[in-house]
Parts: C-alpha cells; structure tokens; sequence
C-alpha cells in the first residue's frame, strides 16, 4: 500500500504538468465548496450573534396570555400563584443555567417624570439583587442596589442611559428624586450594558429582523414594587444559559418549574421561555437553503472535474501498457494492479483536493474581505471534502484501472 | 521432470479464420536441465514460451509444470505460480526506468508479499551474484545493455524460481555483453537452475546442453549438439 502511494507520487511528479491540468477540475470544485460553505457558516454565525448577543446567553422566560404577553397590570391573574422559594432555587439549581433573575415589570409607562421632564414609553423594573448581573448590567455611576434597599424598602431607582438622557438631558441624575405614579424615589445608580453588543446589520431585511428600539428603563427594588403598583404581581424571570447550546434547554426546564405555579390548568395563561436558538436556526435555514443550490453547482464541478481524472488515467494506462505487462508477468495479480492504479487516482485527487481547500479558504478570506460579511470556515467541511476528493478518485479511477487490470499480459508485453 | 506437455495444441483465431500455431506438440524436461528453442520467426516459438510461463492458456494437450496440472488454473493461480516457480528474462530487458536497479529487483518481493528489510537484503544478494553489487542505486537509463540485462536476470532469481525463461536474451546485447550474460546462464544453471531458452542463434544455442528446434507449429529434437 505504501508502496504504491510512493509509487503514485513518483508518477504524479514526472507529469507535472499533466497533473495538475488533471486536478484542476477537482481543485475548483472543491475551492468551490468549501469557499461555499464557509461564506453559508460565516452568515449562520452571524445571524445566531445579531439574536443573541456575543457571549451573553439570555434567556427571557415571560408570562403569555394566549398568544400575547400577559398585561401585568392586571395583577396576579386566576390560577396563578407567586413562585415559591423552592422553585426559585430549583430553577437556580439548573444545570444549564447559571444565573437566574425574577422581576416584575411594566412596559410603555408615561408616568416617570423629573420635573417637567418626562420618560416615555420607558419600561420600569421590580427587580431582585441577582439582576444587574444576570442581564450584564455594570454600574457606570453611583451604586447598584443594597440588601438593605431590599430588606428595608427603600424607594431607590437605578437608571440606564436612555433614562436618564430623557430624565435629566445631561445633568447629574445621582442624589435626585424622580416619581414613578407620583412616587418619589431617590436615584443612586447609572448603568449601562457591560458589552454594548450591536447587530451587523447590511441590509433593510437585517434592520427589521435585528433591530431593537430602546424606550429607557428605570429600574426599582422588587420589595418596594408594591407602593408604586399591585401587591401581587406575577414575576417574569431572566435566566444566563451556561453556553449559547443551552439556551433552549435552559430556557425550556426553567419554564416547565415556573409553569408549576400555574394551578388552573383550564387556564390559558403560560411562561414561556423566548428561544432565541429555535429563531436563528430558522433564519440559518432560510439563508442555507438558498446557498445550498450554489453548492450543487459546485459538484457539478466535481463531477467533471472527476471525468478529467478518469480520462487521463485512461492515458496513463494505454501508456504503461508495457510495465503492466511486466508486472503481471511477473506475478502480480490483477488485484495488485487494480490497486495501484486506484491508488494513483485516488493519490492524484486528494492532493487536488488539498490544494482545493487551500484555494477554498483563501477566496472565503477574500469574500469576507470585498463583502464584510463573516466567513466561517468549517473544520467539518475540510475533512469532508479531502474524504470527497479521494471517493471522486476511486470512483473515477475505477475504470481505467480495471481496464489496466485485465490487460493481457502477452499483449501488453508486447505493446512499445 | 520440470516441465512436461503432451498433445499440445494452440490455435489463435483471426476474424473468422481459426489459425493453428502449435500443433501436438510433445516436449519435457528434467530438473536443471539448461534447453534451447530455436526456430525462425512466426514459427510459434514465442507461443510456446507464453504457455510455458503460464501467461497463455492453450487450447488442448496437457501441461504439468514442477508436477502441478496447468491447463485447469486460474487467472490468479498462473499469477502465483509465475511469481513462485518462474523467472523471466526478456530480450528488451523490461525494467521500470524510473526506478533503480535494487527496486527493480525487488519488485518480484513487493508481490509476494515479503517485508521491506527482507526485500532489500534478498534484492542486494541477487544483484550481487550477477556482478552489479556495485550498481544498486543505478538507474536502467544509466546502466549499458549488459548491466540491464543482468538487473533483468537478477530480478528473474531474485524470487529463487524453479525455472528460468528467457526470450532471446542476447538479442538487443553486443556480442560481448552477450558472452557475459550466457557464462551467467551457466553458472546459474550449475547451480542447479532449469533454463529454458528460446533464441535464433546458432552460436547462443550452442551454450545449452540439449537444442529444440520448431518449425510451423511442430517441436524437432536435435540430435547432434553434443561436445557442450
């Protein structure tokens, strides 16, 4: 076997020329592919990163009424009950997740106001101390919020940018006292996302899909949440999967425990967790099935560059008619001859394909670079395609060698 | 007896023409023994040879080779037995130009499924015992027509056959070359080697101990080659 690999480089070098016309085809094809499917990687990558954020894992898990989200001011709604303790820390227990956060909310509320100034459209949060973390929240000034805000009901507010921009319009927000319904509450902190992640977005398709309008939020201690609003409201929980892989599993386990704490099960209300992996494989899907029809044209590519190859063996064996004859003379079996000849195409086409994934590689760097798309390359892929390279040799070597196989030997000794 | 073929026939068909070209022929011969075929051109000589080193089937008659029963093998038996028993020698010497004169000789090993170490040990004695110990890195195209034949015959031994055929091996040679290859010759055959030898010269037949001559197909003992 070894030998007949060293054999097929020894015939490969002394035709360079011939050799490398023979693998062009495959050398094309194959740059084809995998320039192909490192462009197709490279726009999953970047569809999965323009959902979900690089590097943060968060899943919402929200109660939904029917189809929509439940209003929260409608309080805690019939056959829902608060979560308990227990399940809170079940939840946290999870071993895909690894921080939780429960909250109350209210979206689109007019009523924050700092003198004539006036938040609108703002969202306000009744959240737990695991929340700042959880949702990757860093306090760009003053303080986050205290066990004692919580343990003794302090109305103290933490805002984020978007907030306190509309609140205050560039004065210093720490120290002053806004009103959330006519509440007054003390504001200590500014926060700002730790890793302002923003979609790339290259077209208006992009736009729609990606992109996130921002009304402010103003976020309160969840035990002060009842001066302003219900006494009992229900919580939406946030929770940090320990891997983006997790994010559906962790999202789905922690809605199955928060779903306990609905007892009417004739009731149409349901947590539900956003799965954000479920939406950017539908996106992947959508974009792969265009991309895969280029792939076909690719081995189409393959496919002719795999006749090149059974053509020129064809040549290389009408060639060495004679060192056939003599080697079955000499006692070599069919078989022997067969798998020299396999060897040598299968030989020929792997370093095409070699060379191919070289060449692949090269143009995805050069197509990333010209259309400021992400290119992806598929370690999957390269093996795939050396595999691929070397079955087209096989396939396409067949005939030649078993042509070379049943030479006879008289004739082809005789053969000049 | 290393060779043994009774009734042999062998008819080669030419459109619809059926052609004889060996007819009943009846020849054997006996363990070391050193035989000369002669005979002009187109007068089945070649055919024999082919038959006898199992690369042609022939089309009746019966054909014992080192006492095996021919005329029922296989594609892959006569493959074996013709990297078992037989060695060839060609008249245009057949070597792999590309590669040198040991891996040439050791092509027969590769076959026959012997280790690389062993390979190279057993190729390196054959060269050696033709005289070319000192040219095992050669290529063919840098060697003269005597040392490729030698490379040749060392390639034919290297195996340790029972049998030795060769095709007009002073053919393409000077008739100097020609002397050496056929004191080789001699020397492996008082080694014990069976040769069976086709040429059309007198003088080359001269160095067998027993001369045949064919003739249209049909095999003549010749009587009178006796003082070698």
């Amino acid at each position: 076997m070894l030998e007949n690999v060293r054999l097929s480089f020894q015939g490969i070098w002394s035709h360079k020329m011939r050799s490398f016309l023979t693998m062009l085809g495959v050398i094309i094809g194959i740059a084809a592919i995998i320039a192909i499917v490192s462009t197709i990687k490279g726009t999953n990558e970047q569809i999965k990163q323009n959902l979900i954020g690089a590097g943060n894992n968060n899943v919402s898990v929200t109660l939904k009424q029917g189809d929509g989200d439940y209003w929260m001011d409608g309080g805690l709604p019939a056959g829902v009950a608060q979560f308990t303790e227990e399940q809170k820390q079940r939840i946290r227990d999870l071993n895909t997740i690894s921080n939780v956060s429960f909250y109350n909310s209210r979206a689109y509320v007019d009523g924050i106001t700092y003198g004539n100034n006036k938040l609108s459209g703002g969202k306000v949060y009744g959240v737990d101390n695991a929340y700042l973390s959880t949702c990757g929240y860093v306090v760009s000034a003053g303080r986050g919020f205290l066990d004692d805000d919580f343990g003794k009901y302090r109305k103290v507010a933490v805002l984020d940018r978007v907030a306190s921009e509309a609140l205050f319009q560039g004065k210093n927000a720490l120290g002053s006292t806004i009103e959330i319904s006519g509440e007054p509450f003390t504001v200590v902190g500014l926060i700002e996302k730790a890793d302002s992640f923003q979609p790339v977005i290259n077209s208006l398709q992009d736009y729609q899909t990606y992109h996130q309008e921002e009304y402010g939020s103003v976020l309160i201690p969840d035990t002060t949440w009842p001066v302003v609003y219900n006494f009992d409201e229900p919580q939406n929980a946030t929770v940090s999967a320990k891997s983006t892989e997790d994010m559906s599993d962790a999202g789905k386990q922690a809605a199955e425990i928060m779903n306990e704490a609905i007892t009417d099960s004739g009731s149409d209300m349901k947590y539900q967790a956003e799965d954000l992996l479920k939406k950017a494989q539908d996106l992947q899907a959508l974009s792969s099935s265009t991309n895969s029809l280029l792939l076909w044209v690719a081995s189409i590519s393959l496919l002719v560059g795999g006749i090149g190859v059974m053509n020129i063996m064809l040549v290389s064996v009408t060639e060495r008619t004679s060192e056939i004859g003599l080697k079955k003379a000499i006692g070599a079996r069919k078989n022997k001859i067969l798998a020299q000849f396999l060897t040598e195409a299968a030989v020929l086409t792997s370093i095409g394909g070699v060379i191919g994934v070289i060449t692949g590689i090269i143009l995805a760097k050069v197509i990333s670079k010209v259309s400021g798309t992400l290119v992806a390359i598929s370690v999957p892929a390269i093996i795939a395609s050396v595999v691929f390279s070397i079955v087209i040799g096989i396939i396409f070597g067949m005939l030649p060698s078993i042509k070379a196989a049943n030479l006879n030997p008289i004739d082809a000794l005789r053969h000049e | 007896m290393i060779l043994e073929l009774k009734d042999i026939c062998k008819d080669y068909i030419q459109g619809k023409m059926i052609v004889p070209v060996l007819k009943d022929v009846m020849f054997s011969m006996n363990e070391g023994e050193y035989v000369a075929i002669m005979g002009p051109s187109g007068s089945g000589k070649t055919t024999l040879m082919n038959i006898v080193g199992c690369l042609d089937k022939l089309t009746s008659g019966s054909f014992f080779l080192d006492g095996q029963d021919m005329s029922k093998c296989t594609d892959n038996q006569m493959s074996d037995i013709r990297l078992q028993k037989i060695g060839f020698v060609f008249q245009n010497f057949q070597l792999m130009p590309k590669e040198s004169a040991l891996e040439n000789v050791a092509l027969p090993l590769t076959y026959a499924g012997i280790p690389k170490k062993e390979r190279k040990e057993r190729a390196m004695e054959a060269l050696s015992r033709v005289g070319l110990a000192d040219r095992v890195n050669f290529k063919p195209t840098q060697l003269s027509g005597g040392q490729k034949q030698r490379v040749a015959i060392a390639r034919a031994i290297v195996n340790r056959p029972k049998i030795l055929l060769a095709d007009e091996p002073t053919g393409a040679l000077d008739s100097k070359s020609g002397e050496q290859v056929m004191e080789l010759f001699q020397s492996l055959n008082d080694e014990g080697v069976s040769i069976l030898m086709i040429t059309h010269a007198p003088d080359i037949a001269e160095y067998a101990q027993r001369v045949v001559e064919i003739r249209d197909g049909i095999l003549k003992e010749r009587e009178a080659q006796t003082d070698r």
